[in-house]
């Protein structure tokens, strides 16, 4: 018999996103404050691991298909790809270099380089995460 | 700036990585492996070409110069070593993709193969004391979802005592770079080098480097041996000879690092304990390896004499030791994967484990059979054979040294060697024949390829001793001379 988790259920709905916005700013404050693609991706990956613990994995599943193996493959290798890129531009391996924008809505941004390494070590950590309550869950 | 330097770590990374994704087809996964480790053995070769024409190279990481950034620092030590070990990778990996084991590899067998020799290969070449960490925690990671890969009960009870061991001593190397950062304020290798040269490495440094004595020992398998036999037994042919081959020579390389570049001013200290550790280490090892009949067994205490003999070389600390220590470095790099690949394939092919239960596999297998006899000789350091030019030198270097009952206990313990393997070979390879020709398992070509290039490596670097010959003093040069790699690892072009 399923024990009623209506209330664990509607709170997480609402909480789910307030945690995800928390993890994308934590993310993308990472570059001048506290924050960054590592704290930022287990933010983002508790998220996940609340949807899993509130409803089951099968319906958590069907609504997010990803094999979050390749999510943490995929994070690694844009990880280490955008370390290579700087080879392309005659630069030392991990190179990073920013310049500044004028974008239409936010005005004079700064964009940097290791933002995009920043995202793969996201997707890493994300990746791991999952994958490790997944089968932490299938063991018991 | 020359990112040259990074592809023998990040080439593996990205491979196994992207096999990740070809779960499904073991033939990509297969070759993929096998030709990334190619590409990584020419490059090696390369930088090591460079790296005699223009001497030590240096790559900052981002363009951080050091002492603040990361560096990798290819001398010619750490390129010889990497070079040898993405050519036994090579060859282990066409093991591996012969001998199909199609439940491991669905399981990401060769990622991980690859993520090992990537780790490997960062050790060898940073020039940080933490990246080296996380080097190392790199090839431990991957070692212990090998160890444990395929999830036999015997994998498991051993992999949990060789993981708790690796824990253990992870978080000593971690005090340890604590201390060292707290009394010197730096991690950089070549920077803290010159700082203890300073101080003129005063009793707090030294107690300091004894506890990385222990961390590295407890890695090389140097006295705190116990954990290896029982580990490297329960392991599947080609990751048993990978691990043999590599795992415990980064130990090595540690030690070498460490007791040449930073703590070289106490040898009284240092280098007189690294002498009776390795002599424990030959004389446990020896005992070791004529107790068991269990040919596993045999195999890894021959690893654990082979630590002790070459680090008879850092303890007699002068140039010739040094050298040989170098020569039979490379020598035992190649000779362990060897040993490790034929002995599993005397297990599949006889069925049996102890030396007693099967005989006459010369009969079955003539190949086979010499090439197991051609292992043994190089390892016993006959002279047509690699093993003889590193043992001559660290024979020369320990009597030069005046450390007679080390040059004593490394000869005698080559003796142990030749025989405990001798008795292997002529238990079951002589004599009556246990396996009816009609009944014997067939031993594919492919199987048999990378243990015919290793005996050909083998009698090719024994009598082509004069080709490593400048790589190997220039290394050796480099060593004793720190600060030729201080002023390269940390000068500011």
């Amino acid at each position: 018999m399923r024990e009623n988790d209506v209330i664990l259920q509607t709170v997480s709905k609402i909480a789910v996103f307030i945690i995800l916005t928390f993890g994308v700013y934590l993310f993308l404050a990472g570059h001048h404050n506290p924050g960054g693609g590592f704290i930022g991706g287990l933010t983002l990956s508790s998220a996940f691991v609340l949807l899993y613990l509130s409803f089951d994995v099968e319906t958590v599943n069907a609504g997010i298909p990803l094999d979050y193996k390749k999510v943490a493959a995929l994070g690694v290798l844009i990880a280490v790809l955008t370390g290579m890129g700087s080879l392309l531009f005659g630069s030392s391996f991990l190179s990073q270099t920013f310049a500044y924008f004028d974008l239409p809505i936010f005005g004079k941004t700064e964009l940097a380089t290791v933002v995009l390494f920043e995202s793969g070590v996201a997707l890493g950590v994300i990746g791991v995460v999952v994958t490790i309550m997944i089968s932490i869950s299938e063991d018991v | 700036m020359n990112n040259i330097l990074v592809f023998p770590m990040v080439l593996p990374i990205i491979a196994g990585v992207l096999l990740l994704f070809f779960r499904s087809n073991p033939n990509i996964q297969r070759w993929g492996s096998i030709l990334t480790m190619i590409v990584v053995f020419l490059i090696s070769l390369w930088i090591l070409q460079q790296v005699m024409i223009q001497g030590i190279l240096r790559l900052d990481f981002g363009e951080w110069l050091p002492p603040f950034g990361i560096t990798f620092v290819a001398d010619a030590f750490a390129m010889l070593l990497v070079t040898a070990s993405s050519l036994v990778s090579i060859l282990c990996l066409l093991y591996a993709a012969f001998a199909k084991d199609e439940k491991r590899e669905h399981f990401f067998l060769y990622p991980f193969l690859l993520l090992l020799v990537a780790g490997v290969n960062g050790s060898f070449l940073t020039g940080d004391l933490f990246n080296l960490f996380v080097c190392f925690e790199v090839m431990l990671l991957a070692s212990y979802v090998l160890m444990t890969l395929g999830g036999e009960k015997k994998q498991l009870t051993e992999g949990i005592k060789y993981i708790l061991i690796n824990i253990l001593s992870s978080w000593l190397f971690l005090l340890g770079m604590a201390y060292l950062y707290g009394t010197l304020g730096t991690l950089n290798m070549a920077h803290l080098s010159v700082r203890i040269a300073e101080a003129g490495q005063p009793p707090l440094l030294t107690t300091i480097s004894i506890l990385f004595l222990v961390v590295f020992s407890l890695k090389a398998g140097l006295v705190l041996y116990f954990w290896l036999p029982g580990s490297y037994g329960a392991l599947p042919t080609a990751v048993s000879a990978l691990f043999a081959a590599l795992l415990t020579k980064v130990g090595v390389y540690a030690l070498f690092r460490f007791f040449t570049l930073l703590f070289y001013h106490e040898p009284s200290v240092t280098h007189t304990m690294i002498g009776w550790m390795a002599i424990a280490t030959m004389v446990g090892g020896s005992l070791g390896a004529i107790a068991y009949k269990d040919i596993r067994k045999i195999a890894a205490y021959n690893v654990v004499i082979a630590i002790g003999f070459i680090l008879v070389g850092l303890a007699s600390f002068n140039y010739e030791a040094i050298q040989g220590s170098i020569y039979y470095l490379i020598h035992d790099i190649l000779l362990k994967g060897m040993l490790f690949l034929l002995i599993g394939t005397v297990i599949y092919v006889s069925g049996k484990t102890r030396l007693d239960q099967a005989s006459g596999l010369i009969a079955n297998y003539p190949l086979f059979g010499w090439m197991f006899l051609i292992m043994l000789l190089s390892l016993g350091g006959i002279p047509p054979f690699s093993g003889f030019a590193g043992k001559l030198l660290i024979g020369q270097g320990a009597i030069g040294a005046q450390e007679y009952v080390m040059v004593a206990t490394a000869f005698l313990s080559s003796l142990f060697v030749l025989y405990s393997l001798l008795r292997i070979f002529l238990n079951m390879f002589w004599g009556e024949t246990s396996i009816r020709l009609k009944d014997q398992m067939h031993l594919s070509k492919g199987t048999l390829a990378p243990l015919l290039i290793l005996a050909v490596l083998t009698t090719g670097l024994g009598l082509g001793m004069g080709i490593l010959a400048p790589y190997v003093s220039e290394a050796a040069n480099v060593l004793m001379n720190p600060e030729l790699y201080i002023e390269k690892a940390l000068n500011h072009k």
